[in-house]
Parts: C-alpha cells; structure tokens; sequence
C-alpha cells in the first residue's frame, strides 16, 4: 500500500530550482535510501516530504491512512542552540509528543517508551546529563531515540550516521532494520553507499537537478547510475 | 532587628503594601515561566519592545478616557506580540529585530505625542515618568487591579503547566515538532498571546522601560546554574519571585521606587548565580 506517493515534484529555494521531475513510490514497510552528491536537493526533498517546506510543483500524497503524528525524524542538524538546558531524557521524550494530543503530561507507557528507546540506542546512563554537552555522536543518539518515540509507521533519517564511530555507525544501521523488520517504513538519506545497498529495499538516487534512478536496490546495482557511484 | 521587623509589620498593616506584594509576586513569576522560553528562542527583545506597544496603547486609552487601560493595552499589545513573533521566523519582507525597531519607536514616540496633545493633567512629565518606570504606580494599585492581576497571572500559569511539555518542543526543536504532528505555529501563537498578557501586567510592577529584565534576568540566571529544562524553569520562577519581593521590601523600607529597586534586586542575583556557575563549573 503506498505511503507516500510523489509525482512531478520540483524543489528550490527562492526561485533557484534545486531539483525537478521527481517522482517516486514509497509503501508501507519500504526501506528506502536517497543518495547523491552534496548539494543536490536530499535534504530539501526530506523537508518537502515532512511539509515544512512547500513544493514549487508537483504533488506529494500521503496514502494508508498515514498522519503526521505517526512520523518520526531525524534532522541532520537540530535548531537547538548550544546552550539549551535540557536533559537528555527531555529530549527523548518530546518525541512521545505526538501520541498526547491535547493531553498535557506523558503517560506511563509513554514514559517507558522513551527509557525503552534510549535503552536501544545505548544512551541511558546519559539521561539525566545535559543534552548540550554531549558529544557529536551521543546526541545523533539522543536525536535517534526522540525519532523513534515519535515514529508510528514511518521514519525519515538525514545522515544518520554522520558523525559516529564505525562500530557506532553499524549499531545504528542494526537498529534501524530492526525497526524496518517490525514494519516500519524508513526514509534515510545517505553518503554511505555500502550500508545503503546491504539495508535499503529501494534506492533514491539524485543526481544534477533530477533524479538518475529509482527502483530497487537490485536493478540499482545494475543500472548505470549505480555503477558509477559505485566506482566513486 | 526586631525594630525593622516591627517597621515592616506596621507596614504591612496597609492594603496597598499587601497589594504591592502580591502584584509583584505573581508578575515576577508569570514573566519568568515565560523568560526562559523567549530567551532560549533567542527573543529577549521582544519584551522590551512589547512593553513600548503597550505604553502607547496605555497613552491612548489615557486620552480616550477609558477608565479601564487594560482593555485597550491587552489586545494591541497582544496583536503586536503575533506581528512581531512571526516577523522573526524568517519568511517576513522586514527582518525581526528592524521590525521590532520600528514597532516599538513608533508606538513610543506615538504614545507619547498624544499624552502630550490630550492631557489635562498638571503633571504630565510625572504621569509619563510613572508609566514608563513604574515608579509609584504598584503602590496605588486598587482592588481591581489586584484582581485582574490575579485572574490574568492564574490564566498565564494555568496555559503554561497545560502546555509545558509541547512549549518545551516548540523551543527546543520547532522543525521537529511541527514534522511530527505538533502544530508549532498555533503554539507560537499561544505564547505570543500569553507573553503580550504578562507584559501588560507587569508594566504595573516595573514600568514599561524595565520589563526586560523581569523577563531576562531569571531565566538566565537559572541557566548559569542549572541544566535541564524543567530545573531552570523551577528555579527562574523562584529566583524572579524572591528578587521582587525583596526589591518591593527593601523599596518600602529604604524608601527607593520600586521598579529599578527590583530590577538591582534581579541583577545583584544573576551576579550571584553568575558566580554559582563559575565555581560549578570550575570543579
């Protein structure tokens, strides 16, 4: 059943056009990785994506019954200003936000999920320490456990690994294809081309303003765009 | 000792020095719960320009003859806290702090003009002076004052505990929140509201020039010492009603005006909490 359905879709800001023609099908359970160089519009598609930033044409649609309150993020950078006090379980928890609605405390479950996730991505002995003086890889962390309280069916991820240890990078990797396994679709965004075509079911390439491939990661190792990129 | 404790006990047999406390207590709390937000999205200004709107809109109602200068002051200043908290999210043709700028010159300069031409008071330079910094306004308060104080400083503490958990979202990570179903815009727009609300109410405390830092002062003075969310909201609420207080006691008893008598009160306690934080960090 698809998700998530682009047709036509151009991008860009303030009238420059950072990526056009864009069409692509995600369904439920998909594990879909977007690649391509810096600058080409990956980011900007995740932000079209999550509606915070309108098309210039083109249309996306949500299908399945899919709301935004069943959609989990990780941004590449956080807003969040250097000397934010907040606790790292603070900031995990604000992703059981979306489950609330007008409710104004967490609830028990919802508080269980939150130890849960930061349990999964190893940081619970951090989550009394301050988020801001954490380092670069424990907050993608923190980030990534905020994700996935928030995340109900789907999931998109800027670069997830981006900044991590290998051995870091690989346990991010396991858990986010074990969330996959437990049908949850996943959007990553990824310079890491290996890791995408081990994990992904589908890949997204864009290349110089539109997109080189879409398909699954099967044909992409044989077409020519994943070929290239591959010899990269 | 005995003797001050005494000089205060008669003192507290007047209304209007309970009046002042009680004011000034729930204004310091009410503009702290909501300091450590506009500080930490980076809109401290905003108090201060806000405060001007609502001194215009006071000079207005002034000269209208509206017994009643909140009815006048709380909507525009609710209006202006909307314009200006959307001009600062970015897509606006002038910038945030040009417009804020704009916003708030014109409505002091306005304001001030038509006290000028309206006025039927002897007194206008001290009408003004009072007005902007507070300085024997909170000692005259009436019984209404208090109660709309009250009931306003109810509604401002009521929205904020509601919607705690979703403020802190907003602030901490508004993309995040607004891609995972929270609607960040309507609670700008909420904040907006409830600020231009405490600022209304704290222009009696402190006057229009010295509100910043019944806004700033706490917040950042919690931030020095403390490290999550919920910790430097407690503390700023505690520190900024501790400080009025003491500002509003020691101004009775040593006779000083009361807004600035607060506003040393608030700066000598970031100094202190300054001085917390160094030696925090420096183990």
């Amino acid at each position: 059943m698809p998700q998530l359905t682009c047709r036509n879709l151009t991008l860009g800001y303030e009238g420059k056009t950072v990526v056009s023609n864009l069409s692509f099908t995600v369904n439920a359970g998909d594990y879909l990785c977007v690649v391509g160089e810096n600058g080409s519009g990956k980011s900007t598609l995740m932000k079209a994506l999550l509606k915070l930033k309108t098309p210039t044409s083109g249309q996306i649609q949500t299908g399945g019954g899919l709301t935004r309150k069943e959609i989990g993020y990780l941004p590449q950078h956080t807003a969040a200003q250097k000397d934010f006090p907040a606790s790292v379980r603070e900031v995990v928890r604000s992703g059981c936000l979306n489950r609330c609605g007008l409710r104004p405390f967490y609830s028990k479950a919802e508080k269980r999920m939150a130890e849960e996730n930061m349990e999964n991505t190893g940081i619970s002995k951090l989550a009394k320490r301050c988020y801001r003086e954490l380092s670069g890889g424990q907050q993608q962390r923190a980030l990534l456990a905020r994700a996935l309280c928030a995340a109900g069916k789907i999931i998109l991820l800027d670069e997830p690994v981006a900044g991590l240890d290998p051995a870091a990078a690989a346990e991010m990797y396991e858990l986010i294809a074990k969330l996959n396994a437990e049908a949850v679709t996943v959007i990553m965004i990824s310079h890491d081309i290996a890791a995408a075509v081990k994990y992904a079911s589908h890949i997204l390439h864009i290349g110089n303003k539109s997109a080189l491939f879409f398909g699954l990661t099967a044909d992409y190792l044989q077409s020519e765009a994943g070929r290239s990129y591959g010899r990269l | 000792m005995t003797e001050l404790a005494n000089k205060l006990a008669s003192y507290f047999e007047f209304p209007f020095v309970r009046h002042a406390m009680i004011v000034g207590a729930l204004t310091a709390l009410c503009s702290s719960l909501l300091g450590v937000t506009l500080v930490l999205k980076r809109f401290s200004f905003i108090g201060d320009g806000l405060s001007r709107v609502a001194f215009g809109a006071i000079a207005i109602a002034a000269a209208m003859n509206l017994t009643n200068s909140y009815l006048l002051a709380l909507p525009t200043t609710v209006i202006g806290a909307v314009l200006l908290l959307r001009s600062g999210g970015g897509n606006a043709t002038i910038k945030g702090d040009a417009a804020l700028a704009m916003i708030s010159v014109s409505a002091m300069g306005v304001g001030y003009l038509v006290l000028n031409v309206s006025s039927t008071s002897s007194n206008l330079a001290g009408d003004v002076c009072a007005t902007l910094f507070g300085s024997v306004s909170i000692l005259t308060l009436t019984v209404t004052d208090v109660w709309l104080c009250a009931v306003l400083s109810a509604l401002v503490i009521l929205v904020f505990l509601l919607f705690y958990h979703k403020i802190f979202a907003v602030t901490f990570d508004e993309d995040f929140a607004a891609a995972t179903g929270t609607s960040a815009k309507a609670y700008n727009l909420l904040l907006s509201a409830v600020i231009a609300a405490v600022i209304v109410v704290a222009m009696n405390l402190v006057g229009a020039l010295l509100i910043s830092a019944l806004v700033i002062f706490p917040a950042l003075s919690a931030m020095r010492v403390f490290k999550s969310f919920k910790a430097v909201t407690v503390c700023s609420a505690c520190f900024s009603v501790v400080c009025a207080s003491a500002g509003i006691l020691v101004s009775i008893l040593a006779g000083t005006p009361v807004g600035s008598t607060v506003v040393a009160a608030n700066a000598a306690g970031f100094c202190a909490f300054g001085a917390v934080g160094f030696v925090l960090r420096r183990n």
